[in-house]
């Protein structure tokens, strides 16, 4: 009897892969299908897709192009450092044209693939590779911080504020000293707390590192921690729900789509998505500069704050504005390092 | 007045790879007797019993419960028949209560699904009032003794309602005392017409208990419902072994020497700091057995690590051939020439899971006999293990058999062999033959003597008194860490010695020594 | 070919692979339930792992660490102790040999053994740390080694920062390339994967693991304290020194696993923010293997298989890696219940047999005659 069953089990599975492998997989969506030849495929770092900060924020530029121009897109996650090269050749050794990798870590295996693969198109977010095959994109990360500064400059009612750092990294230091000088615009007297955990995906060190901040006084932390963020953003909850008055200011997307609008204050937005669909799409429309290093910054709309800030007051964003067009026009220069 | 016959197990045959565990065994049972199935280890008797109680299936062969045919698949339906098995190890939850334990698994029920805890307390009463199984119904399990927790497990399945109660080798754990009340539990159990299937090969009980014997050699029946009235235990033991057995060893007179072990003063504790042995002197002589005896926990395990090096001295001292020896490791004492044979022989004695040849050198594999320059002479090992499994007669196929696979039996033999190997001055030999055949405890017996009389000295640590008073030349009895009196064999008996043992009496003769 | 029968039908060998293969069929069922072809997927992972000499070589450089912390596990099991520190001491392995290649300028002869036996040393000591703990102390080798793993990923963090960091970089500086154990030549022959000799001194450290459990003194004592402390105790063996000195062998062979990952794939050692995880991979590489020499490397070539391949069933049948990992779990719960998959097999065996010829049943060789 148990046999039987055994068999009968496999049958059926072998069955049901039959049928299923007759359906194949569909890629086709709207827009203009200028792109369906067209295969884009992403690397992330060891935080993942689902990070809730710039790998995700990739996959949904990504995404967007798929439906836009019809192109193949997909996605692999590494999870060791070691898994950085097989994946970018996974895409690479299958003629893939254009492979994203996304992340700081990642410029060592984005070099050595563009090295043994000459032909091959890569891009890279967040460092600057040089390769003739490589597009670089990284971001003014300090112009918007430099916004947010401004915000939690005005809005603070203790005179202190938090920075929550992932690692101590060019990157992350771009966000800091850029904060820290906005901050210092509006508030000379506000006092900035900086902490760098030394990860990047581990929300148990966010959330210790915000109760340390939060006890030390200070009523709002801007993070810039991808996944270890969200620890911050669940320490700042918990205190919102013991009537504290606390915020946290959010990174890379908006942040109030996934932690709510009670405890977000704002997002230093860095449109990842934009620029990995930006890229993408010139390379469908013919246009690819290997080499290239683009730095995006308020300018380009590639940092900045969210279209929709339910929690500031109209005279904060009026300075924001102001701000900003300043930056632009040059009248201000943000440190970066 | 002829009885119905119970349980019929007609040509039952199990075969195992490579051996026929039981070759078309008959087996009788009548209603309201007690039963016994003799064997030597692994002649078949508990594989017969397994069959019975639903654990093998019979290759061929067909059992009878009174006198329907039937299909035994697995332990339910034994217990659907009324058949409750005592194992040899028992099958109970230490931290449970003796009730919660007896009830498990047929638990009585009030409004559906709360356990009905009074009620059962009410009926294990009434079970042991009707059967003189007195137990505490709230006692938890870890806290009463082994031969209370016996009468647990028979309460058990008298609970589930058997009336026909195999017991495997029940009495292997149990004190004199405990056995004298199992006996006496049997022959309720009978008189309230319960039938009794006893597996034992310890003859002395089949005498005192059973009514009639089936013996089992090999797989065969040799001796299908003998009698008891009608036997002897020779006789029995002849059927079971296989040939004629001496129950007194043949011995000389010792002709003790000089003296080979001196324990002066030595104090020592136990792990949890309890003072187990209390200044306690004596002296064993080349030539001779010198017996302990003692209930069990008075201080002997302690005086076998001390001697022995595993445990430390926590002031006397300890001479061998006149030489301290109390300071020094294990491995230095052994190789002083201490023989030892522990009283466990799977916790200490052997490593189940090598093989015998590797057991055989354990404590001499590091010596250059088997031991060059790190690395290990496999090849030597083995010829060494083959010469002593043919030196010792131990039954086996060869020497890459794990000690775990061997019967108990063989096992002390592998013990044994090595430690005698040795040719040790001293031999300590804890508890030698418990849970062995007669076959076997005549082997160990004959092996201790022949070191006496090589002029050895040899230490028996017994709680078997038939076996001290057989083979030592004085006995020393313990009780509570001190030597209560050393006697003669010749001029004692087991009544004298039970009451020194209990701390009832001291003989006034040759103390310390 | 009797004899061939009786290896397949041996259970040591037919649990592992029905094992796997039930692990296989319900995670093939799970792919059904979430409408993925499983046929695809696997084909996808056989293709991903061994569809051409890139991919081989890849896998190859995925096996290799797993086969060093599968010997350290292994080991350690051997005498009793369960070494959850593999982990602790394959990142300690790494730092000391990245240290090594960093620092020092020497010949290659000279250099590469010298960091490779540095990182095997380093790995020792850390490894024996625990062991000295628990002899000493008291302290659970779990418990001992799980905090020293904590330890030694700080710890190899603050030396890369402080002695070894490439500026702007959460990394050390290249090793200089005297000290590699990878080649172009090799990794040419492999399509420019990076395949490296580490594997060979991976194939060693399993001789070797093989010859000191077999054929020393040592291990025989080792063996003995593993199987049975009592009676060893009993025998003279020194208990406390063995204890240590298999935290010991178990850390080396871990530490060589750091050595030979930092020295053959990477060239430099980053500073980690997680655990790189190769050590609790051994623990599944080792129980999959039976604690056995061979095992291990079928252990590690299934687990490297596994989860190399894993981007092969998400690349080419789109398959989750959240599924891919359960299919892992899978086979790994399968192997580890045994007990669960002998009871099956006892049955079907059974049920074979049910004429009359007897073929052994574990269950009745437990029981005895």
């Amino acid at each position: 009897m148990f046999k039987k069953g055994f068999i009968s089990i496999i049958l059926s599975v072998l069955f049901l892969s039959l049928v299923l492998s007759s359906c194949g997989t569909s890629n086709t969506s709207g827009g203009d299908q200028i792109g369906a030849d067209y295969q884009i495929g992403m690397v992330t770092d060891i935080g993942g897709v689902h990070d809730n900060s710039f790998n995700q924020s990739a996959w949904e530029g990504l995404q967007k192009l798929n439906e836009d121009t019809g192109a193949e897109v997909k996605f692999l996650e590494s999870h060791k450092d070691a898994d950085y090269v097989p994946n970018l050749n996974e895409f690479v050794k299958n003629d893939w044209n254009l492979t994203w990798g996304i992340g700081y870590m990642m410029g060592d295996a984005i070099k050595e693939v563009a090295d043994q693969n000459p032909e091959a198109r890569l891009a890279i977010i967040d460092a600057v590779v040089e390769a003739p095959n490589v597009v670089s994109v990284t971001f003014k990360e300090h112009e918007g911080s430099f916004l947010v500064g401004v915000v939690a400059g005005m809005m603070t009612k203790t005179d202190k504020i938090g920075f929550v750092g992932g690692m101590d990294i060019p990157v992350i230091k771009r966000f800091e000293k850029g904060f820290v000088a906005g901050v210092e615009a509006v508030n000379p007297d506000a006092e900035v707390i900086i902490n760098y955990t030394g990860a990047f995906n581990a929300p148990d060190q966010g959330k210790a590192a915000a109760a340390t901040i939060y006890n030390d006084g200070a009523d709002i932390i801007f993070h810039a921690a991808g996944s270890t963020g969200d620890g911050v953003f669940n320490e700042g909850k918990e205190r919102k729900k013991n009537g504290e008055e606390v915020w946290v200011i959010g990174v890379d997307k908006d942040q109030s789509i996934t932690f709510g609008d009670d405890i977000t204050l704002t997002s230093m937005m860095k449109r990842v998505d934009t620029a990995v669909y930006q890229v993408s799409r010139s390379l469908i429309e013919g246009q690819f500069n290997g080499g290239e290093i683009r730095s995006l910054g308020l300018a380009d709309n590639g940092v900045g704050l969210p279209e929709e800030n339910p929690n500031i007051p109209e005279d904060v964003l009026e300075k924001v504005e102001e701000y900003k067009q300043k930056i632009i026009d040059g009248e201000i220069e943000v440190p970066s390092e | 007045m002829e009885r119905q016959t119970v349980i019929e197990m007609r040509n039952i045959t199990k075969r195992f790879p490579g051996i026929v565990a039981n070759d078309a065994v008959n087996l009788q049972v009548r209603q309201g007797e007690i039963h016994a199935l003799l064997g030597e280890n692994g002649a078949g008797k508990s594989t017969l019993m397994n069959v019975l109680f639903g654990l093998y299936q019979p290759d061929e062969g067909d059992i009878y419960i009174r006198g329907e045919k039937v299909e035994i698949t697995d332990p339910n339906v034994a217990n659907d028949l009324g058949i409750g098995m005592v194992h040899q190890h028992f099958m109970l939850i230490d931290t449970f209560t003796v009730a919660q334990n007896i009830i498990l698994g047929s638990e009585p029920k009030k409004k559906g699904w709360r356990i009905d805890y009074n009620k059962s307390v009410e009926e294990i009463q009434q079970l042991s009032e009707k059967y003189g199984l007195r137990v505490d119904p709230h006692a938890k399990i870890k806290d009463i003794s082994v031969g209370m927790q016996q009468r647990v497990e028979i309460l058990k399945i008298l609970y589930r309602g058997a009336d026909i109660l195999i017991f495997d080798e029940p009495t292997a754990v149990l004190t004199p005392q405990e056995i004298q009340e199992l006996i006496t539990i049997f022959k309720n159990l009978v008189k309230e017409g319960k039938t009794i299937l006893l597996i034992t090969h310890k003859l002395k009980e089949i005498m005192a208990t059973c009514d009639r014997v089936t013996i089992i050699r090999r797989g065969k029946v040799i001796d299908g419902s003998l009698e008891v009235s009608q036997t002897t235990p020779d006789e029995l033991a002849a059927k079971m072994v296989g040939k004629e057995v001496k129950f007194k060893v043949d011995k000389k007179d010792a002709v003790p020497g000089h003296p080979v072990l001196s324990v002066k003063h030595v104090t020592a504790y136990d792990n949890r700091g309890i003072k187990k042995l209390n200044d306690i002197s004596f002296e064993v002589k080349a030539g001779e057995i010198l017996g302990i005896a003692g209930v069990d926990g008075n201080g002997q395990s302690e005086l076998i690590d001390v001697i022995s090096g595993l445990r430390p001295v926590a002031s006397g001292e300890i001479l061998l051939m006149d030489r301290p020896i109390h300071h020094l490791s294990p491995r230095k004492i052994s190789e002083r020439g201490v023989g030892h044979i522990p009283e466990d022989r799977q916790k200490r004695g052997l490593i189940l899971d090598f093989s015998i040849a590797e057991n055989m050198v354990l404590k001499n594999y590091h010596q250059p006999e088997f031991s060059n320059r790190g690395f290990l002479n496999y090849k030597k090992v083995r010829e060494h293990a083959a010469r002593l499994i043919a030196e010792f007669d131990i039954r086996t196929p060869d020497e890459s058999v794990k000690a775990g696979a061997l019967s108990g039996g063989n096992q002390q033999k592998v013990i044994i062999a090595r430690e005698v190997n040795h040719n040790p001055d001293l031999l300590i030999a804890a508890q030698p033959t418990r849970g062995l055949d007669v076959g076997a405890i005549e082997f160990v017996h004959r092996r201790l003597v022949e070191q006496r009389d090589k002029k050895k000295a040899v230490l028996l640590i017994s709680l078997d008194l038939d076996e001290l008073l057989n083979l030592s030349d004085r006995i020393a009895v313990l009780y509570e860490g001190q030597i209560v009196g050393i006697v003669d064999p010749r001029e004692t008996n087991e009544k004298d010695l039970g009451l020194m043992m209990s701390g009832g009496k001291t003989n006034s003769g040759s103390w310390g020594a | 070919m009797n004899k061939v029968i009786r290896i397949f039908i041996k259970d040591s060998t037919l649990i592992p692979v029905i094992s796997i293969v039930l692990g296989l069929l319900i995670g093939a069922l799970i792919m059904l339930l979430g409408a993925y072809n499983p046929i695809r997927a696997y084909a996808s992972l056989i293709e991903k792992a061994f569809g051409d000499l890139y991919s081989i070589g890849e896998t190859i450089r995925q096996i290799t660490p797993l086969i060093f912390t599968g010997l350290s596990v292994a080991f350690a099991f051997r005498i009793g102790l369960f070494n959850i520190g593999a982990e602790g001491q394959f990142i300690i392995g790494s730092v000391t040999a990245a240290f090594v290649g960093i620092q020092f300028d020497l010949p290659w002869y000279i250099h590469v053994p010298f960091a490779v036996v540095a990182g095997g040393i380093a790995g020792g000591l850390w490894g024996s740390l625990a062991g000295l703990l628990k002899v000493y102390r008291g302290v659970h080798e779990v418990i001992a080694t799980i905090m020293l793993n904590w330890i030694a990923l700080y710890l190899s963090n603050y030396i890369v920062k402080f002695f070894l960091i490439e500026p702007g970089q959460q990394r050390s500086r290249i090793l200089s390339d005297s000290s590699w154990l990878s080649s172009s030549w090799l990794s040419q022959l492999f399509d420019g994967a990076r395949i490296h000799y580490g594997i060979l001194l991976g194939l060693i450290c399993t001789f070797l693991f093989y010859v000191i459990l077999w054929k020393t003194r040592q291990g025989y004592e080792l063996r003995a304290v593993g199987y049975n402390p009592d009676a060893s105790e009993y025998a003279g063996i020194h208990v406390k020194k063995n204890i240590v000195r298999s935290m010991m062998v178990s850390g080396v062979f871990a530490g060589l696993g750091g050595a030979s990952e930092v020295l053959g794939v990477f060239h430099y050692q980053t500073i980690h923010s997680v655990f790189p995880g190769h050590g609790f991979e051994g623990i599944a590489v080792a129980l999959l293997g039976g604690n056995t020499a061979v095992g291990t490397i079928l252990g590690a070539v299934l687990f490297g298989v596994l989860t190399f391949g894993a981007t092969g069933m998400k690349f080419g049948a789109g398959v989750p890696i959240e599924i891919i990992n359960i299919v892992i779990a899978l086979v790994i719960f399968f192997v580890a219940a045994s007990g669960l998959v002998k009871a099956i097999i006892d049955k079907v065996k059974k049920k074979i047999i049910s004429g009359g010829s007897s073929l052994p049943t574990s269950q009745d060789w437990k029981k005895g005659v």
